[in-house]
């Protein structure tokens, strides 16, 4: 569906010049949903409007579903749907008469414009809204109005450019809901940025990290974790002797002794792929040792800790309030007798 | 990687809609729509700009009486002379504004959108200047009836061709402006800057308000650079009732050009932009 080779913009600002997107490799096939994750100015949106044809790429090539993007730049634009990351909508227009010239920028037939207008309208819950004007709805509405214009034309492959800023939890999640189910219907293949970590990881099957108009990592969000970061046991005991029973027999087997942190106190944290799996084990060890931890926690590996192994920084620094709002979802507490027992 | 299916799959839509000018034609009248529903939809905005070419003939029509006779006028009556140039200058107000609406669309994601949406340039330009011109089709026409009982004869088929040739000519003033719009981006100041500062004088120098036979003879060799003069020339042919003349057939002749130009110069600005 996508094959770009050594893609590269480099803008010229006065007189610097901004090396944006440096020399991208990749392929993407169809059906694949794929996520760039990146910081603000990593070059996601470069990307993205090098390959929507909005900007000609300084070098390198790119074919997007089977058209070369400098060479027949219309006909990609006609197999593509784009959502921007600004309002695709115009402010002074009204919501049914921007859907409908949607499609007919796509050259639908009106009776099918007309159609899939209502059913978009339907499915991002956004009826009623027909004939307010674009400015006056809440900032989530009209990113879900962007959404269906985007979808409009039904496209093979759509490429949206942080589709789910500014919306809340619920409104991205019904989103997205939305947007598989088309995906499903029509065998789209998608390519989204995000700072979401949560989106990238949730939503993505494949996530290509990008930093400084570089890819540095691009695997399944899984995968990703695995290579790139380690989930988190945190063992808490009643007493720091006890503890250290823990610490010891830990150190005596090969396969955790260099996995924890050497640390003072009642806790023991461990750093290990496949935390929730290793645990029972890692219990049964120790209660062989005499050591029964009050409470275990795991906080599985996040995209964030592969972002911040790779580069150093976190995504979570970024930009945005809402970016931080999000917070560490994946942390999750066990039972440790119920873990015990289960061992 | 199968290219080769989506070749196969898409084979339809490559020439479904007859060919190059039938799509060109079909993309303006969707550009032309988006645009003009909005206008349609706010009636005072429209009875508005159908009072003003009347506010213009009423503040103006009382002085021309001093110009009877005056030199450089010809056989015409000051009003038969005066009328053609209102509606010139209707023409060059309205279509030189294509790029202001456009500016706003920068800011928000909205130009990008149509930018990536399958439309050709050529339409997009020409949709637009088109929502501009198109109040001037039903002002002329206002205009043209109400001069009527001040002693100016109809002929509304000459008028008629006079507007489409002015639709032509707008075309490519629309597709500049536009242009201009997309060069200074982002600056609104200098967007009206420029537009103000290239309007007046070439409105003045086409001889439109006021004759340049009697200008001295500078202002008279620009004139014969300015197409705009040729524009205005055509038009007081027509709104006379002739059609047969050399001075309407240039006056065609500086419509096209002035549209071939404006459209060429348009889409190289927005493919430019892309760089
Ligand atoms: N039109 C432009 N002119 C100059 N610099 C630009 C332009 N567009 C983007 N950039 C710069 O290129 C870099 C990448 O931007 P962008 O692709 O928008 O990043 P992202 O979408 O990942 O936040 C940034 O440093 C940005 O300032
Ligand atoms: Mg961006």
């Amino acid at each position: 569906m996508i094959h770009t080779e050594g893609l590269t913009k480099t803008f010229q600002r006065g007189k610097q010049l901004v090396h944006a997107v440096k020399g991208v490799d990749l392929d993407v096939a169809p059906g694949e949903l794929v996520a760039f994750l990146g910081p603000n100015g990593a070059g996601k949106s470069t990307t993205l409007r090098m390959l929507t044809t909005l900007l000609s790429p300084s070098s390198g090539s790119a074919r997007v579903a089977g058209a070369d993007v400098r060479t027949q730049p219309a006909l990609v634009r006609r197999r593509i749907g784009y959502i921007g990351q600004g309002n695709g909508a115009g402010h002074n227009y009204r919501v049914i008469d921007e859907l409908r010239a949607q499609g007919s920028f796509h050259r639908l037939a009106p009776a099918v414009s007309r159609e899939r207008a209502a059913e978009l309208l339907r499915a991002l819950q956004l009826n009623g809204l027909e004939k307010r004007p674009v400015m006056s709805l809440s900032g989530g509405q009209r990113r879900r109005l962007d959404v269906a214009m985007g979808l409009m034309n039904h496209p093979p492959l759509l490429f949206l450019d942080e589709p789910s800023t500014g919306m809340d939890p619920q409104g991205r999640a019904n989103l997205w809901e939305h947007i598989i189910r088309m995906r499903d219907d029509l065998g789209m293949t998608l390519v989204l940025t995000t700072h979401y970590l949560e989106e990238a990881d949730d939503m993505a099957e494949r996530v290509i990290v990008i930093d400084h108009g570089t890819v540095i990592a691009d695997d399944s969000p899984g995968r990703l974790k695995l290579d790139h970061a380690d989930d988190v046991i945190t063992l808490t005991f009643g007493a720091v002797d006890e503890a250290d029973v823990a610490k010891r027999a830990l150190r005596a087997d090969q396969r955790y002794a260099d996995r924890f942190e050497e640390r003072a106190g009642e806790a023991v944290v461990l750093a290990t792929d496949h935390g929730a799996r290793q645990l029972p084990g890692i219990l049964h060890l120790l209660e062989a040792a005499g050591a029964r931890p009050e409470a275990a926690a795991i906080r599985e590996a996040t995209l964030d800790d592969v972002f911040l192994n790779l580069t150093g920084r976190s995504l979570r620094e970024d930009d945005t309030p809402d970016a931080a709002e999000d917070g560490s979802a994946a942390a999750r507490t066990a039972n440790t007798t119920d873990g015990a027992d289960a061992a | 990687m199968n290219a080769q299916t989506i070749e196969h799959v898409h084979a339809a839509d490559e020439d479904g809609t007859g060919g190059r000018i039938g799509r060109f034609l079909s993309d303006t009248r969707a550009v032309f729509t988006r645009e003009i529903v909005v206008v349609l939809r706010d009636p005072f905005s429209l009875v508005f700009s159908l009072l003003q070419p009347l506010v213009f003939l009423a503040l103006f029509a009382p002085l021309l009486g001093g110009m009877v006779g005056g030199d450089g006028i010809g056989d015409a009556s000051a009003l038969e002379w005066f009328l053609p140039g209102v509606i010139v200058m209707i023409c060059v107000f309205g279509t030189g504004m294509t790029g202001s609406n456009l500016q706003y669309e920068m800011q928000t994601g909205s130009y990008e959108r149509i930018l990536a949406s399958p439309l050709s340039r050529a339409s997009i330009l020409t949709g637009r200047a088109l929502k501009e011109f198109a109040p001037l089709v039903v002002q002329a026409l206002v205009i043209t009836l109400v001069a009527v009982p001040l002693g100016v004869t109809p002929h509304l088929a000459h008028v008629l061709v006079g507007i489409l040739l002015l639709g032509v000519f707008g075309i490519g003033l629309g597709a500049l402006s536009y242009a201009l719009a997309i060069a200074t981006r982002g600056k609104e100041w200098m967007f009206w800057t420029v537009q103000q500062s290239l309007t007046f004088p070439l409105l003045l120098l086409s001889g439109m308000m006021l004759p340049l036979e009697t200008g001295p003879d500078w202002m008279r060799t620009v004139a014969r650079f300015n197409p705009l003069t040729y524009i205005v020339d055509a038009e007081r042919e027509l709104f006379m009732g002739t059609f047969a003349s050399s001075t309407v057939l240039w006056g065609a002749v500086a419509a096209a050009l002035t549209c071939a130009g404006g459209l060429a110069v348009g889409i190289r600005t927005i493919r430019r932009s892309a760089r």
